[in-house]
C-alpha cells in the first residue's frame, strides 16, 4: 500500500519489489507465483495478484484436466454441423440452413452446499448467460442434481433450498425446465452436485463472439452493479476442499436477482438483432477480471479501463474487489463508438444500467486505472493461455480389483412371485427410483409455449419451429455408481444412456456437453478416475460419432479426504424434424402390444437393485456396446418417424422392473406382461443391461415393427400388451399389483421425507368430488370449447407493436376439432431470426 | 374485421408470447402493448399475462398496477373493454382494484406447476361465454402466491352474485379460499384467472386445448356486442 494513495500501484510495486504478499491464501503456489514475477518483470500488484490467482485457478485455467480433455477435440468425429465448439463460452449446432442452437451443463456444486438457494439459483443464472453470449435466446434449462442419502438430516437443509432456487431462478426468468436428475448418494452427503444445462437458439448469421476487436473501440459494462458478493468464488469454493473448521465461506457465494437477468436477456436480444455490438461476453466465475482478459486475449488486443466507472454497491470496495466480484446479471459489450448511444438507449428502455468503462488498445496490455494511478498493467493472454498446465500423478485406486471382485450376481434374490412382487415395489419407492414430482412441480415447464415432452420423459422435447415442427431433445445422465467400479466404461455408460433416452423420444443424437464432477486432482485416485472418464467419454462419442461440444470440470468434490464417486454427467442433444412425431414414454392404446428391444445378460452389479436391497456397491458394471446403441438408436428414431411407436422408454436404472413402473403409471395403463421364456423372472425383471427399450406399439404395425427391427439386427420380444381396464401390472405367472397400489409406493416417498405439498383444505363446493387418481395422473381427454374457433380472415392491421405471430407469413388454419396436431404458423423463432423484411421487435413503437 | 386483442408486456412479463399465441391460434390479432405506454390502439380487449412483473418486487403485481398502460387499461375497463388478467395479471388487476382481495402466498410456501382441473362456475363473464356451466376443464396452474384470499363480506359477494369463474376441483394447489381459481368484476368484463388457459391450446404442449375456450369466448363476446 503507497500512504499516498491508500491502494497497490504499478509504481509503487516497481518500487516495492520485495514486498510480502499473500499468495498462498489466495490459492498459488510458490513456482506459479515467481512465474507472475517473471512474466510482469517485477512483483504484482494487489489487483494483479488477485486476477493471476483467479484465472490460474482450477476452475477458470483447467490446469489439471487440460491434458486429458484435448482428447475431445483429437477425437471428434468429424462434423460441419459445429460452428463452436470446446473453448466457446459454449458449442454451438446446426440444426437446419437458417437455425442453430446452444446448449451447456455447468457445475454450482460448492455455493449449493455453502447457500443452497442462492448457490443454485445463481448457477441456473450462470449457464444462462453464458448461452447467451453466444448470440441465442435461452429456450430451456434442465437441472442434473445429486444429494446425501435422502433421510439424512442435512439433505432436508439443501435439497429444499436448491430445488427452491433452481426453481426461483429459472421460473421468474420465463425458461421451461424439461428435466434432469435427482440422485441420493451418501457419497454426496457433505457436496452435494448442482449441475445445470441451458439451451438456447440463434439464426445462423447471429452467432456472437467474444474477440475484443477494433482499438478506439468502446468497452461497456452491461446489467447489475458491482457488489462485495462471489469474492473468491472460483479460486475459494470451486478450487479448494471443505474443511469442517475452515473460515464461513458464505460471503464467496454469489446472490441472484433473476428479474434484472431477464431485462439483461432482452437487452442483449434486441443488441444482437440490430447488429450494435462487436463483441460480447458473460461475466461469471472470476467476474470482470475474466471478461477483459478473456476479450481482448482473444482478439490480440489490449484495454484501457477506468475502474472508477463501474457501478458498485459498495462505495468503499477496493479495486482487486472490484476485479474479483462474481455479482451476478453482467455482461462485458465491446462496441463501436458510433453506436454507443443506441446501446445505451436499448439498455436504458429496458432498465438495466450501461456504462462504458474503458476502450481497447492496440499493443496487447490490458491497463487498468483506480483513481488516475495504474494498478494493473498485464498481457491478458497470460493469464488465459499461460497459466500453469500439470500433469497430475495417477494411480488406480487401491481399493478397486476388491471392489471389483464383489460382484452382487453372487448376492441373494427373490426367487417366488410374492418376493418379486415386494423387490418391485420397494424399489419403485426407493428415493432414486420414486416419483419426482415433488421436486419438478416447483420448476415452469410450459412457459414459452414450446415445451413438447419434459420431465418424467426419456428427455426433454423443445419445438424451435412452429412452421415446420423442427425442435430438439435433451437428455442428461450419469451413473456414478457405475463409474466408482470402472470409471472408462461408466463414462460410457452414461453417454449412452442418453443417446438412448433421445433416441426414445424420436430424436436422432447430435451433439455432446458435459460435466464432470470428481474429488480432489491433487489425489492421485481421483485423478486416475478422471483420466479414465474422460478417455471413456471420448472414445464413447467417437464410436457413435457425436461431438463432446463443450462442458465443465468440477474438482475438489470431496469433504475432508472423502471424495464422492466419480461423476460424469453427460448431456446429449439430438434434432428432431417434427415434433409431432415425438414419442412419450407412458403406455398408448388399449391393446397396444408391448416388446422388449435389445438382450438382457445376467448383470446386477452398480445396480439399483443391489443399492436398495443389499446396499451393495461392486462387481463391474453392465457391459456397454455402443454398435448396439446405435442400431437401438436408429430403430428408435425411424420406427417413431413412421408412427410405429405410441411409447418408448430406455431402461436403465431399476430395469424392466422400473421402466413397467414408469410406463404404467405416466397415462394409467395396466399392462399384461410375459417375461422373455428361458430367463430367470429375477434377471428379467431387475437386470440393468443396456442398449434396451420397452416400447408399445399400436395394434397394425406390429408387423412393420419387427420387420424393422429384423432390417437392423435388434432383438424383439412380444412381452405383452396394455390394458387400459385392468388397471393393473400383470406379470404372468409371477404376480399383480394394481396400479393405485403402485402408485401409492412410487408417489409417497419424497412428499414422506421433505413435506407434503398438496393443500387441501375441506371444499367448498359440495359438489366437487375427489378423484381416485391425482389431477396430474389424469390424461383422459378434456373436451374444450374449441369448436367455436374461428379461424383467421385477414392479417391484422396496424396498432402498438405487433406480435410477431401476426408477421407469419402464411394464414393460419385452427382445426375446428381437438385435433390440433400440427404446430401453428406462430413463428416466436422469427424473433431471434435476423430477417431484412421485418423491423425487430420494438416495444416503444 | 379481425378482432384485435392487446398483449401487455411489462418488464419481467413471461407468458406474453404464449398469450399472443393464444390469441393468434384463435384467428384474432395479437397486439403488443408496452408498458410504459399509454396507448392501447384502439385494441378489442386487453390481457395481462403471467410472469413476474417487475420482478414482483414489493408485491407482486404492486408496481405494475402504476404503469402508464394500467392508467389507460384502468379507464376502459370502467368503460366495458373485456380484460383478463392471467396469473401475474390476475395479482395485478386486485392491485389495480379492479378485481377485490389479493393473491398471497402459496399456503404450502412452494411453487408449483401441475395440470390442475377446474370447474367453470361462471359463462356470462365475457372470457368464459362459450363455455357449459359446470363444464370441468384440464389447465395448467404454475405459480407462487395463488392463494385467493379476500374478507368475508367479499367473499358471500362474490358467491352471492355469481361472480366466482372457475375454481378448483380435484385438489386444491395453493389454499385458495373457496377453491377460487378465477373471479370477475360486477360488470362481467374484467376477469382474473390464476391457472393459464394460454398453455391449454395445443395438443402437442399443452394438456388440453380447453383454454382455447377462453380467447374464443371473448371473440364471440365482440362479435355479438358489435
Amino acid at each position: 500500500m503507497t500512504a499516498t494513495t491508500g491502494f497497490d500501484t504499478v509504481s509503487h510495486a516497481t518500487e516495492t519489489p520485495d514486498e510480502e504478499q499473500p499468495y498462498e491464501d489466495l490459492g498459488l503456489r510458490e513456482d506459479e507465483y515467481e512465474r507472475i514475477k517473471e512474466i510482469l518483470g517485477r512483483r504484482p500488484t494487489s489487483s494483479e495478484l488477485a486476477m493471476y490467482s483467479i484465472m490460474w485457478s482450477e476452475h477458470c485455467s483447467y490446469k489439471s484436466s487440460k491434458v486429458h480433455l484435448r482428447q475431445f477435440s483429437e477425437k471428434a468425429p468429424a462434423s460441419d454441423l459445429m460452428l463452436a465448439g470446446i473453448g466457446e463460452n459454449a458449442g454451438v449446432i446446426r440444426i437446419s440452413d437458417e437455425i442453430a442452437v446452444t446448449f451447456k451443463v455447468e457445475s454450482h456444486n460448492h455455493p449449493s452446499f455453502v447457500e443452497p438457494y442462492q448457490g443454485a439459483a445463481t448457477g441456473v443464472g450462470g449457464i444462462v448467460r453464458d448461452i447467451l453470449a453466444m448470440g441465442a435466446r435461452p429456450v430451456a434449462v434442465m437441472d442434473p442434481l445429486r444429494f446425501g442419502a435422502a433421510d439424512h438430516e442435512d439433505t432436508k437443509r439443501v435439497l429444499p433450498g436448491v430445488v427452491a432456487g433452481v426453481g426461483g431462478y429459472g421460473n421468474c426468468l420465463g425458461l421451461p425446465n424439461i428435466g434432469g436428475e435427482v440422485v441420493f448418494d451418501p457419497c454426496y452427503q457433505g457436496n452435494p452436485l448442482v449441475n445445470a444445462l441451458c439451451v438456447g437458439v440463434l439464426p445462423v448469421n447471429r452467432l456472437q463472439n467474444k474477440e475484443a476487436h477494433g482499438p478506439g473501440n468502446v468497452v461497456v459494462l452491461l446489467g447489475a452493479k458491482t457488489g462485495r458478493d462471489g469474492i473468491g468464488g472460483v479460486s475459494v469454493l470451486a478450487s479448494a476442499t471443505f474443511n469442517s473448521d475452515g473460515p464461513a465461506r458464505r460471503p464467496a457465494v454469489q446472490v441472484g436477482d433473476p428479474f434484472i437477468e431477464k431485462l439483461l436477456i432482452e437487452s442483449c436480444l434486441e443488441l444482437y438483432e440490430r447488429e450494435l455490438i462487436v463483441g460480447v461476453q458473460d461475466l461469471g466465475g472470476a467476474g470482470l477480471t475474466c471478461a477483459l482478459t478473456e476479450t481482448s486475449a482473444s482478439a490480440g488486443t489490449g484495454m484501457d479501463v477506468n475502474l472508477n466507472l463501474v457501478p458498485l454497491r459498495e462505495a468503499s470496495m477496493d479495486p482487486q474487489e472490484v476485479l474479483a466480484s462474481e455479482s451476478q446479471e453482467r455482461m462485458l459489450l465491446i462496441v463501436e463508438e458510433g453506436k454507443l448511444d443506441e446501446v445505451l438507449r436499448v439498455a436504458e428502455r429496458w432498465g438495466v444500467i450501461a456504462t462504458a468503462i474503458g476502450r481497447v488498445t492496440e499493443g496487447g496490455r490490458l491497463v487498468i486505472s483506480w483513481h488516475g494511478e495504474v494498478v494493473v498493467d498485464v498481457p491478458p493472454g497470460s493469464l488465459v493461455d499461460d497459466g500453469p498446465v500439470y500433469a497430475r500423478p495417477m494411480r488406480e485406486p487401491a481399493d478397486l480389483i476388491l471392489l471389483q471382485a464383489d460382484r452382487a450376481e453372487t448376492l441373494p434374490r427373490p426367487r417366488t412371485g410374492v418376493e418379486l412382487r415386494e423387490t418391485l415395489l420397494r424399489l419403485a419407492a426407493s428415493p432414486n427410483l420414486c416419483d419426482k414430482s415433488w421436486v419438478t412441480e416447483q420448476y415452469d415447464r410450459y412457459v414459452q409455449g414450446n415445451t413438447i415432452l419434459a420431465q418424467p420423459e426419456n428427455s426433454g422435447v423443445i419445438r424451435i419451429d412452429e412452421q415446420s415442427g423442427l425442435g430438439i431433445a435433451i437428455s442428461t445422465d450419469g451413473n456414478a455408481r457405475f463409474a466408482r467400479l470402472d470409471p472408462y466404461n461408466g463414462a460410457k455408460l452414461a453417454l449412452a444412456e442418453a443417446y438412448r433416452n433421445v433416441a426414445a423420444s424420436g430424436a436422432t443424437p447430435l451433439a455432446v456437453s458435459d460435466c464432470l464432477n470428481f474429488g480432489s486432482p491433487e489425489d492421485p485416485q481421483v485423478m486416475w478416475q478422471f483420466a479414465e472418464a474422460v478417455r471413456g467419454l471420448a472414445d464413447g462419442c467417437q464410436e457413435l460419432g457425436i461431438p463432446v461440444t463443450g462442458g465443465n470440470v468440477s474438482f475438489y468434490n470431496s469433504t475432508g479426504s472423502q471424495a464422492i464417486h466419480p461423476t460424469p454427467v453427460v448431456a446429449v442433444l439430438g434434432v428432431i424434424s417434427n415434433v409431432g412425431s415425438r414419442v412419450p414414454m407412458g403406455f398408448g392404446g388399449d391393446s397396444d402390444v408391448i416388446m422388449l428391444l435389445g438382450e438382457t445378460q445376467e448383470e446386477l452389479s452398480g445396480s439399483e437393485w443391489a443399492w436398495v436391497t443389499h446396499n451393495h456397491l461392486g462387481g463391474q458394471p453392465p457391459r456397454v456396446n455402443l454398435v448396439r446403441e446405435r442400431i437401438l438408436a436408429s430403430v428408435l428414431t425411424e420406427a417413431g418417424e413412421r408412427g410405429h411407436l405410441s411409447s418408448a422408454h430406455d431402461l436403465s436404472d431399476g430395469g424392466l422392473a422400473q421402466a413397467l413402473v414408469e410406463t404404467t403409471l405416466r397415462y394409467d395403463k395396466g399392462a399384461n406382461i410375459t417375461l422373455p421364456e428361458g430367463l430367470n423372472p429375477f434377471v428379467a425383471l431387475f437386470s440393468e443391461s443396456t442398449a434396451r427399450a420397452l416400447v408399445s406399439v399400436p395394434r397394425g404395425h406390429e408387423m412393420a415393427f419387427t420387420a424393422l427391427c429384423a432390417q437392423h439386427g435388434l432383438p424383439a420380444a412380444v412381452i405383452g400388451s396394455v390394458d387400459g381396464r385392468s388397471r393393473a401390472l400383470d406379470v404372468r405367472g409371477q404376480f399383480t399389483i394394481s396400479l393405485d397400489e403402485l402408485r401409492s409406493a412410487w408417489k409417497g416417498t419424497l412428499p414422506a421425507l421433505f413435506g407434503d405439498l398438496s393443500t387441501e383444505p375441506p371444499s367448498y363446493a359440495s359438489t366437487s368430488s375427489p378423484s381416485p387418481s391425482s389431477p396430474d395422473d389424469d390424461h383422459e381427454d378434456h373436451s374444450g370449447v374449441d369448436g367455436e374457433a374461428a379461424v383467421a380472415e385477414e392479417a391484422p392491421v396496424s396498432g402498438g407493436g405487433i406480435f410477431d405471430a401476426v408477421d407469419a407469413p402464411e394464414v393460419p388454419e385452427v382445426p375446428s376439432s381437438a385435433s390440433v396436431s400440427g404446430p401453428p404458423a406462430v413463428d416466436i423463432s422469427k424473433d431471434d431470426a435476423a430477417s431484412t423484411d421485418a423491423p425487430p421487435r420494438d416495444p416503444d413503437a | 374485421m379481425t378482432a384485435r386483442i392487446g398483449v401487455v408486456t411489462f418488464p419481467g412479463s413471461l407468458d406474453d408470447r404464449d398469450a399472443a399465441r393464444a390469441v393468434h391460434l384463435t384467428g384474432a390479432a395479437p397486439i403488443s402493448l408496452w408498458h410504459a405506454d399509454a396507448e392501447l390502439f384502439g385494441v378489442d380487449a386487453v390481457i395481462l399475462p403471467g410472469g413476474f412483473s417487475y420482478g414482483d418486487y414489493l408485491r407482486a403485481g404492486a408496481i405494475a398496477r402504476f404503469s402508464a398502460v394500467m392508467e389507460s387499461v384502468i379507464k376502459a375497463a370502467g368503460d366495458g373493454l373485456p380484460v383478463l388478467g392471467i396469473c401475474n395479471g390476475f395479482q395485478v388487476l386486485c392491485e389495480a382494484h379492479l378485481l377485490p382481495g389479493a393473491l398471497t402466498r402459496n399456503q404450502h410456501l412452494h411453487f408449483r406447476n401441475r395440470d390442475q382441473a377446474l370447474r367453470v362456475e361462471s359463462t356470462t363473464t365475457a372470457w368464459t361465454g362459450g363455455f357449459q356451466q359446470g363444464q370441468e376443464i384440464l389447465i395448467p396452474v404454475k405459480n407462487g402466491e395463488g392463494c385467493y384470499m379476500a374478507d368475508e363480506r367479499t367473499l358471500d359477494e362474490l358467491e352471492g352474485e355469481g361472480r366466482v369463474v372457475a375454481r378448483y376441483i380435484r385438489g386444491n394447489p395453493n389454499g385458495s379460499l373457496h377453491d377460487i381459481a378465477a373471479i370477475t368484476n360486477a360488470a362481467g368484463n374484467v376477469v382474473g384467472i390464476m391457472p393459464h388457459p394460454e398453455h391449454a391450446v395445443e395438443v402437442l404442449t399443452g394438456p388440453s386445448i380447453d383454454g382455447l375456450g377462453i380467447f374464443t369466448s371473448v371473440l364471440a363476446h365482440l362479435g355479438a356486442r358489435v
